[in-house]
């Protein structure tokens, strides 16, 4: 074992160790670095006291200071709240109607539903609301199916179409081309109407006509304008919800009649708050074609 | 601060020094492992979050398999503009039922967490099959093989399985698994006993193919659920601070 001495230029002890007459020098640690390490020895035992830290054998210790970070968000939620609250005041007591008038409001509402419309809506109805053909309505034009005015927009948003919500709007089409409703020659007969309906050349007097007078018109009205009580949709535009990009009306319709494809929306009551649905509503009514 | 100065004695003798290491390590695995087995206050206490139905459960293996996690968090963390965008902060008592948990770190995808009734079934059918057809701007992978049926010949064994790590299922849901999984995947009814094992299960055929169970059925059932169980306006706030 070497020995320990003192080295004569330094002042300093040596550790002891020496390597071919070479020696360690056992320099302690400056003064600054120790009382940083013990300083955060110090703060590491407050900090167990006020903050929660140590688990205990069903629970955690909670700390003076009842630090939770669940608790701060909320409370951050609280002031988000009264930082909107006149505006919030003011929502929760105008109808969509009022929104619509009130200027302020409006652009409130076309902000705020924006951003609300591409988070939830435009995963089916597109950016913009441009829909996908064959599959989603298209939200920018003047073709509603459950009715284009502010009141009916906000009521399809809040209960949705065809889903398990006791609101929601309900409607079925029969597969009037299965069984033994329509024959197979009558169903195409009637699909050729129809697409004489949508390109505004009506066949007068064909067979098919009789077929929708009689099978059709309860729901989707005479001339086929469609009813938006019903959903049934008009007939009498070149808009389908049902027709994909490449595919011809006749086929479509035929497919149609025969095995009817329903549209269907969830309820978005409950997901999102009644402020929230205002805005939706009055943005979609402002997408292009609202009534 | 004489006692340090024996600190040499520990460091330059090698047993001592493999003790104190032993005992570093033992004093830092109880207190940092030992808790999570007994530490009650963890999972909030809420009701409704319950197993997943055996449809569902097939669902979540293909969920997995397929690496969803990749891409998907199931994590709402407790942010004002998270909660803004997907709902109310996940809760531990949600993911209590998961082997292996699904929270994952990295969203290429939006969280799922919440996305249970935010779209159609049929919305989620087509989507899988191609996400450009309905989200043109979607980097998302297309997964069309999900139409092929699924192979639930083992869903009782899986069921079994994750009762051993402490999932309870009861004797009755274990023996009724195949049947439970072909009745969420083919009735509508609201009667269905599944209901009665597994309330809230999203009842029905997805993919337009009532006589098979795809592997669609069962993904888009599991889907259907996340973030469903836990009705939100019966939980007190202050009683899930932690």
């Amino acid at each position: 074992m070497a020995s320990m001495e003192k080295d004569s230029v330094s002042g300093q002890m040596t550790t002891g160790h020496e390597w071919d007459g070479i020696k360690e020098l056992n320099t302690p640690l400056p003064k600054w670095w120790v009382y940083v390490f013990w300083a955060t020895v110090i703060w590491a035992v407050a900090y167990w006291i006020a903050m929660p830290a140590w688990p205990t054998i069903n629970d955690y210790s909670r700390g003076m200071l009842g630090y939770s970070s669940r608790a701060d968000l909320d409370n951050e939620l609280k002031a988000q709240k009264q930082a909107r609250g006149a505006w919030l005041a003011k929502f929760q007591t105008a109808s969509v109607e009022d929104i619509a008038k009130d200027k302020t409001l409006l652009n409130y509402a076309l902000v705020g539903g924006k951003v609300s419309f591409g988070e939830n809506c435009s995963a089916c109805h597109g950016s913009g609301g441009v829909g996908v053909a064959g599959a989603y309505p298209r939200l920018a034009d003047d073709e509603w199916i459950w009715g284009g005015t502010l009141a009916e927009i906000e009521q399809t948003i809040k209960f949705g179409v065809r889903n398990e919500h006791a609101d929601s709007r309900q409607s079925e089409m029969l597969p009037f081309g299965t069984g033994d409703m329509l024959s197979a020659e009558q169903v195409g007969q009637l699909a050729d109407y129809v697409v004489s309906l949508s390109t505004k050349t009506p066949a007068a007097g064909s067979p098919g006509e009789a077929i929708f007078a009689e099978r059709c018109t309860a729901c989707h009205q005479e001339g086929g304008v469609g009813s938006k009580d019903l959903g049934a949709p008009a007939l009498n535009n070149a808009i389908w919800l049902w027709k994909g990009n490449n595919q011809a009306a006749k086929d479509m319709v035929v497919g149609q009649i025969t095995k009817p494809k329903h549209g269907s929306m969830p309820a978005w009551a409950g997901r999102l708050d009644d402020n929230t649905i205002k805005m939706l509503a009055v943005y979609v009514h402002s997408l292009g074609g609202g009534q | 601060m004489s006692v340090f100065k024996h600190h040499a004695k520990l460091e330059t003798n090698v047993f001592f020094l493999a003790v104190g290491i032993l005992l570093s390590v033992i004093v830092g695995g109880l207190v940092e492992v030992v808790p999570l087995f007994t530490i009650e206050s963890t999972i909030e206490k809420v009701e409704g979050v319950r197993p997943y139905s055996p449809l569902e459960q097939a669902g979540r293996d293909i969920y997995v398999r397929e690496g969803c996690y990749n891409c998907h968090s199931q994590m709402i963390r407790p942010f004002k503009d998270e909660i803004e965008r997907y709902g109310h902060y996940s809760l531990a008592a949600e993911s209590k039922y998961d082997h292996p948990f699904q929270w994952a770190s990295k969203r290429t995808g939006p969280d799922l967490a919440r996305v249970g009734g935010k779209y159609t079934n049929d919305w989620h059918v087509r989507h899988m099959i191609n996400p450009r057809d309905v989200v043109p701007e979607s980097v998302m992978p297309g997964y069309p093989h999900l139409m092929r049926p699924l192979n639930y010949a083992g869903i009782a064994g899986n069921l079994t399985a994750l009762k051993v790590v402490g999932v309870p299922y009861t004797d009755a849901q274990i023996m009724n698994a195949k049947k439970d999984l072909e009745e969420q995947a083919m009735s509508d009814s609201p009667d269905a006993a599944v209901l009665k094992s597994y309330p809230k299960a999203k009842m029905g055929d997805v993919d337009g193919n009532p006589k098979v169970v795809t592997e669609m059925d069962a993904l888009v059932a599991y889907l259907q659920v996340l973030g469903t169980m836990v009705d939100f306006t019966t939980v007190k706030p202050e009683k899930i601070y932690r």
